[in-house]
């Protein structure tokens, strides 16, 4: 009875083996076929996940196929805020990373050791045609490292102007109108004066990073002395006003109701439909607007974080993140990624850039245009920046940045913790960060 | 004749009484080997990361270099408010989920293990929030729990009473995560309850009936007693599960607001992301020690009672 059995069983264990043989064959030629693309190189190109990020990727994507036609570039996405920072840090360490990626320029990249790992871009000729404040920002050790994507922005109010004409209020120049604006609206209708979005809890940062220009005007050595470590925030009368002023709008209730569980998208929904009317925000929220609803661009303006004294009022702005090839791009791909970063340095990639995403305010390329019908919110930034009424923010002038600022923004605006507590814990926070990137003096 | 035959009790097969005990005194090491396999995994995965960790805790260290510096990490640790925040918040978590899971779980047994209809599909029922993922869990809570717009606080507002915001007020936000944890976990603890309660022999019933005891001294002086190494199972896997809890508290509020609901495991992830990875392992060894020192206790505690029993 066991002969039959044996011999089935060894029947069944060739029959396996054939099958597992055959399939090992079939994957390995189905394998050649998918990678062989003849004499094509493929990039596959990492952005954030905001709208307006993705839709100049895949622009910039789209153009450059069109123009390279031996070239595939694939846009990926990641998350933004903290997340992000953790992913884009982790793939570079693991040797992960896309071909090509855009992340932000300043502090941030600087957290990213770019002198380690990322491909320095110093001598390509299209750097000479730089901004020189973006190749401040995009360098590390006198190297630069990326391509601005986007344009400068600015860190700002964004306000609804059909609210203000029909109260019959004036664009702010201290901090006292601006509450004095809030109180009214407050009073005569049922709008949201402020708006606040703090399930993304980047987006609670700009009233202390938007108020970067006033502080500037009050101290202008606090980028030197914060990055020796001579200054805090906690100690610094015109660094502290930031925190107070959103202590202050939280005090006086003029947020949302739904400050706690908004969302950006909700906010910006918010400000255009009219339910509320500030909204401190990045005014790369423009190009959002206008994809979303594009009948209320005309009624949304932007003015910079009001100070103590109107004539030194101005506005904090944001040079654009940038693209950057990691080392382990190399050989044909990395050749394709510098001609894809020149692509993006030219004045035809600040042109494939405009019809993907407005413009916000100035490319960082010497010879790219921005075109006549820009929103009137584009135009009022660029009137700050014609008076010479800007100033970059801090993460352009000092690679210190703490991470943890938008955790203890949300607790300010929520009212859990007090100005003064946050910014002496957000000093702490720094501090950390300073020793973690090795600084001298902390 | 057959009585005289019974009266010993059969050798085992092929060998006397006395080889059997010469055979203990000379303990062959080859079954051991069987544990080799197992133990080089559990080495080079848990002890070496965990004595790594131990050491790493000890530096600052980036992706590229690490720098010695004592305890300056634990300093850190204990002298911001919001990491010492997590651990008290992760010590309220433990407990009260753990609690509500030991009280709910034994209550919900007793009514699973007496007659009732669809008994098997009410258990059913009460299991299946176990086995869906934590993360999905999380999310569709979220949406659920929204202030303004979340089906809790509309189905509320029909009868009359107004949700308060149970995610965004930051006195209730660490609490409501625990309630979700609770409906989660529920039912593997009532699973654990079903099998000792049903273990318990039936003659104890039987005699309690003969002395006029009722449901309750029934579930007071029967159940509860033999049901105690259930409940210590329970009591155990809980808590540790509590303190290490951190996928359902990530889907609904990221620790926030702010640092409100944040528990030790998020603490952890948060310091990772802002890439200070030298306090990031510091906090994963004060979680090991503390996990530690409160489980080893218990468990002795409980397995002791368990022992006199």
């Amino acid at each position: 009875m066991r002969k039959p059995t044996t011999q089935c069983t060894r029947a069944l264990v060739a029959l396996a083996a054939a099958a597992a043989l055959a399939t090992g064959c079939s994957a390995g030629s189905l394998g050649d076929s998918g990678g062989g693309n003849g004499d094509g190189v493929s990039l596959s190109f990492l952005t954030s996940n905001g709208p307006e990020d993705i839709a100049l990727a895949e622009g910039l994507a789209e153009a450059y196929m069109a123009e390279n036609p031996g070239v595939s570039v694939e846009v990926e996405t990641r998350p933004g805020g903290t997340e992000g920072d953790n992913l884009v840090k982790t793939r570079l360490a693991t040797g992960d990373m896309a071909d090509v990626f855009v992340y932000n320029t300043g502090s941030l990249l600087q957290a990213l050791n770019p002198t380690q790992t990322l491909v320095p871009v110093t001598d390509q000729p299209w750097t000479q045609e730089l901004d020189p404040t973006f190749v401040e920002a995009a360098s590390a050790d006198g190297q630069i490292f990326g391509a601005g994507v986007g344009t400068v922005q600015a860190g700002a109010v964004m306000y609804n102007k059909a609210v203000y004409q029909q109260l019959g209020l004036q664009p702010p120049r201290t901090w006292d109108e601006f509450m004095a604006n809030n109180a009214a609206i407050a009073e005569q209708t049922d709008i949201a004066p402020v708006i606040q979005t703090y399930q993304e809890t980047w987006t609670s940062q700009l009233f202390v990073l938007g108020d970067f220009h006033n502080v500037l005007q009050a101290e202008p050595d606090f980028p030197e002395r914060y990055t020796a470590g001579e200054v805090k925030y906690a100690t610094s009368e015109a660094a502290l006003r930031g925190f107070q002023h959103q202590q202050a709008v939280h005090e006086a209730g003029f947020m949302n109701e739904d400050f706690a569980s908004a969302t950006y998208e909700e906010g910006l929904r918010m400000l255009a439909e009219g339910e509320g009317v500030h909204y401190p925000i990045l005014t790369s929220a423009i190009a959002e607007i206008v994809a979303s609803h594009p009948d209320a661009v005309a009624n949304i303006g932007v003015f910079g974080l009001p100070g103590p004294d109107p004539a030194t009022h101005g506005i904090t702005i944001w040079t654009p993140g940038a693209a950057y090839i990691p080392q382990t791009t190399e050989g044909p791909q990395r050749d394709a990624a510098l001609d894809f970063l020149a692509f993006i340095a030219s004045p035809q990639g600040c042109d494939v850039m405009t019809e993907a995403a407005t413009p916000t305010g100035p490319y960082v390329v010497a010879g790219c245009e921005l075109p006549a019908d820009v929103p009137p919110a584009v135009t009022d930034i660029q009137a700050y920046l014609d008076a010479g009424a800007a100033s970059p923010a801090l993460e352009f002038l000092s690679p210190v940045k703490g991470p943890n600022l938008e955790n203890l923004t949300v607790e300010v605006g929520s009212g859990i913790r007090s100005a003064e507590d946050a910014a002496a814990l957000y000093d702490q926070d720094v501090a950390q960060q300073a020793q973690q990137l090795g600084l001298e003096g902390w | 004749m057959s009585t005289n035959t019974m009266a010993e009790p059969a050798a085992p097969p092929g060998r006397s009484a006395g080889a059997v005990k010469r055979g203990d005194k000379r303990k062959s090491p080859y079954p051991y080997w069987f544990y080799l396999p197992a133990a080089i995994v559990y080495t080079i995965l848990f002890l070496v990361p965990t004595f790594a960790s131990f050491y790493f805790s000890l530096t600052r260290w980036t992706l590229f270099d690490t720098e010695f510096i004592g305890f300056g990490n634990f300093v850190t640790f204990f002298e911001q408010p919001q990491l010492v925040t997590g651990l008290t918040n992760t010590m309220i978590y433990a407990f009260v989920t753990s609690g509500a899971k030991v009280v709910l779980g034994l209550l919900l047994a007793v009514f699973l293990t007496s007659q009732i209809i669809a008994r098997g599909w009410l258990r059913s029922v009460i299991f299946f929030p176990v086995l869906v993922s934590t993360v999905g869990v999380g999310i569709t809570f979220q949406v659920l729990m929204d202030p303004q717009e979340g089906l809790i606080n509309d189905s509320l507002a029909l009868l009359g009473v107004e949700g308060p915001g149970w995610l965004t007020d930051p006195a209730i936000a660490l609490l409501s995560v625990a309630l979700v944890d609770v409906w989660k976990g529920v039912g593997l603890a009532t699973v654990i309850y079903i099998a000792g309660i049903v273990s318990i022999p039936q003659e104890y019933y039987e005699a309690a009936r003969v002395d006029g005891a009722g449901s309750f001294q029934n579930f007071w002086h029967i159940i509860l007693p033999l049901a105690r190494p259930a409940t210590a199972t329970v009591i155990i896997l809980s808590l540790i599960g509590g303190l290490r809890s951190f996928e359902l508290i990530w889907a609904m509020t990221r620790g926030g607001p702010g640092y409100t609901s944040d528990v030790i495991a998020s603490v952890i992830y948060k310091q990772y992301q802002a890439g200070f990875y030298g306090i990031s392992t510091a906090g994963n060894v004060v979680l090991f020690l503390v996990v530690t020192a409160i489980i080893l206790p218990l468990t002795l505690f409980l397995n002791r009672r368990e022992v006199e029993m």
